[in-house]
């Protein structure tokens, strides 16, 4: 079944908001160490498909950390979907992460739910009733091959089977922006290429995808989408085309 | 408002595990035990100092020392003086019975003076003077004392370990109140990693909140309610041991209110457990980020 039909998703209209995150001189360090990232200056276009790569230790998982609102900058200033968010009172900010879904790079999946509430959490934790998390979850878990596993548990999972149980939990709320961290890391090739696929499908969709990752083949195997590189905390971009991105390349539709 | 204690399926889930494990449960019970039974001894102790103060507020005693032959006449001048509800004498071998527990057959022993007695009450407003000298002169070497004098010290005493009952509770509260406090910090300890993926997905601190005061509420209930009715039949056979044994039968004694108070003290406990709860977890969750 084709990822729209499973998920409900139609495609965006044309929306004004043009970047939908801004990061202004940003720098985040923790505790009393040095920073670990500095003078981000950078705007993810809405509808736009990133590769964020560079070295280990350059800041990629801090930089997501910021991205999926899991950490404050210790300065600049960040802007989600054209709010001001570096000062947003607490009680604001799990309304910026419903909007956001995340990969993580070691999965974080619940090891004592089965993986169907773990692909269910977003959409309860949104307030949905159980009526309406049924359809959606069965159908999302089946699309990632996961359909007769429903009831196994994390720890009863493969690698590679629990990585898409945490990509399934990613987009089951259809988010506006999709983060993922090393997300081919644990998958053979005909996953990694499904994964891809997948991406690459909400991001005609509308979302805004943001992919951590040093797999060339994943990068050269998408053309179109851009490529942020991090060195040392700080973002590579001698042209200045991320700090001005182009237009969304929102097609819509699928 | 209390819309958390009815949590979804999928939500009671989310913790994982059982109820009632852990030592939450157990700690809770202990804690309620005892403060069920200093309760009812320190509310059994304020009744009965309240009965007591009521029942001799008005009395007064006409005391022969040695004796007298004529207690009748003594009493009949009590009776007609103004202001005297009621009089009556306590005769000598009731006195002596009394004696008894203290100075065995001794008591009996013709060589022991026993004082003639002679208890009245008055009414509001009476000239003790005047029973005074309609006293005296029947009786020269008779004296009257106020039994409230003669109890001040005793009642004082019950008071004190009133208080006493009253602040070990709320101690015990604060006692039971800090290891629910240690159990909620553990439990957020031993879920942080289910704590970190739901904010991750969006879940608002309350939502997670809700989670571990419902559980720990369920916990505080079943063994706030288990240590109070073991306290009560503890006390149940206790009082039917002394009431057997012919002791302690018409001393301390709970009042209706008292019951109620009794009745109430688990819930109590419940809810001050839930409330800290729910302060500890907010309090570690606004720590973070």
């Amino acid at each position: 079944m084709a990822l729209v039909g499973i998920l409900g998703f139609k495609a965006r209209k044309e929306q004004t908001l043009e970047a939908v995150a801004e990061f202004d001189s940003v720098g985040l360090r923790y505790g009393t160490g040095g920073e670990v990232l500095r003078d981000l200056d950078f705007r993810l276009a809405n509808g736009g498909f990133y590769f964020l790569t560079g070295p280990s230790g350059a800041g990629k998982t801090s930089l997501l950390k910021l991205l999926y609102v899991a950490q404050r900058p210790t300065r600049g200033r960040i802007r989600l979907f054209g709010e001001e968010l570096t000062e947003a009172p607490r009680d604001a900010l799990p309304a910026y992460r419903r909007r956001i879904g995340v990969v993580f790079q070691d999965f974080r999946l619940i090891r004592h739910l089965s993986a169907f509430d773990n692909v269910a959490l977003p959409l309860r934790v949104a307030g949905a009733s159980e009526e309406e998390v049924e359809g959606p979850v069965r159908e999302m878990l089946a699309w990632v091959g996961l359909a007769d596993r429903a009831s196994a548990r994390p720890p009863t999972l493969s690698g590679g089977e629990q990585q898409r149980v945490a990509i399934a939990r990613a987009v089951i709320n259809r988010p506006d922006i999709l983060v993922a961290d090393e997300p081919t890391g644990n998958v053979d090739a005909e996953m990694a290429k499904r994964l891809l696929h997948l991406f690459t499908a909400l991001n005609r969709l509308g979302t805004t995808v943001v992919v951590a990752t040093h797999d060339i083949g994943l990068i050269s195997a998408t053309p179109g989408a851009q490529l942020i590189r991090l060195e040392n905390g700080s973002v590579v971009d001698p042209t200045g085309a991320l700090k001005n991105p182009p237009a969304s390349h929102n097609k819509g539709g699928s | 408002m209390l819309g958390w204690l009815f949590a979804s399926p999928a939500d009671r889930r989310l913790l994982g595990g059982g109820r009632l494990r852990g030592p939450t449960p157990w700690v809770i019970a202990i804690m309620s035990f005892s403060i069920f039974i200093i309760a009812a001894t320190g509310l059994a102790l304020a009744h009965t100092a309240g009965l007591l103060s009521s029942a001799i507020q008005a009395r007064y005693s006409v005391e022969v020392p040695g004796g007298s032959s004529n207690l009748d006449v003594i009493l009949r001048t009590v009776r007609s003086a103004p202001g005297v509800a009621s009089a009556e004498a306590v005769p000598e071998r009731e006195m002596r019975k009394t004696l008894e527990r203290w100075l065995g057959p001794a008591a009996a022993s013709p060589d022991l003076p026993v004082p003639a007695l002679v208890n009245f009450d008055v009414k509001p407003g009476v000239d003790l003077g005047e029973i005074g000298r309609r006293v005296a002169a029947a009786a020269p070497t008779a004296t009257i004392s106020a039994h409230r004098e003669t109890v001040k010290p005793l009642l004082k005493s019950l008071r004190v370990l009133q208080w006493v009952a009253f602040g070990l509770v709320l101690m015990l509260s604060a006692a039971a109140a800090a290891a629910v406090v240690l159990a909620a910090r553990g439990a957020l300890d031993t879920h942080r990693s289910t704590i970190e993926v739901m904010h991750g997905v969006g879940a608002t601190d309350l939502q997670v909140t809700h989670l571990f005061q419902r559980k720990i509420a369920i916990d505080a209930f079943v063994g706030s309610v288990a240590g109070a009715a073991t306290a009560a039949l503890v006390l149940l056979l206790l009082t039917a041991g002394a009431a057997f044994a012919g002791e302690l039968v018409g001393g301390a004694t709970l009042g209706p209110g008292d019951f109620l108070v009794l009745l109430l003290l688990p819930l109590a406990l419940t809810g001050l457990a839930t409330w800290v709860a729910r302060a500890a977890v907010l309090a570690a969750l606004r720590r973070a980020l």
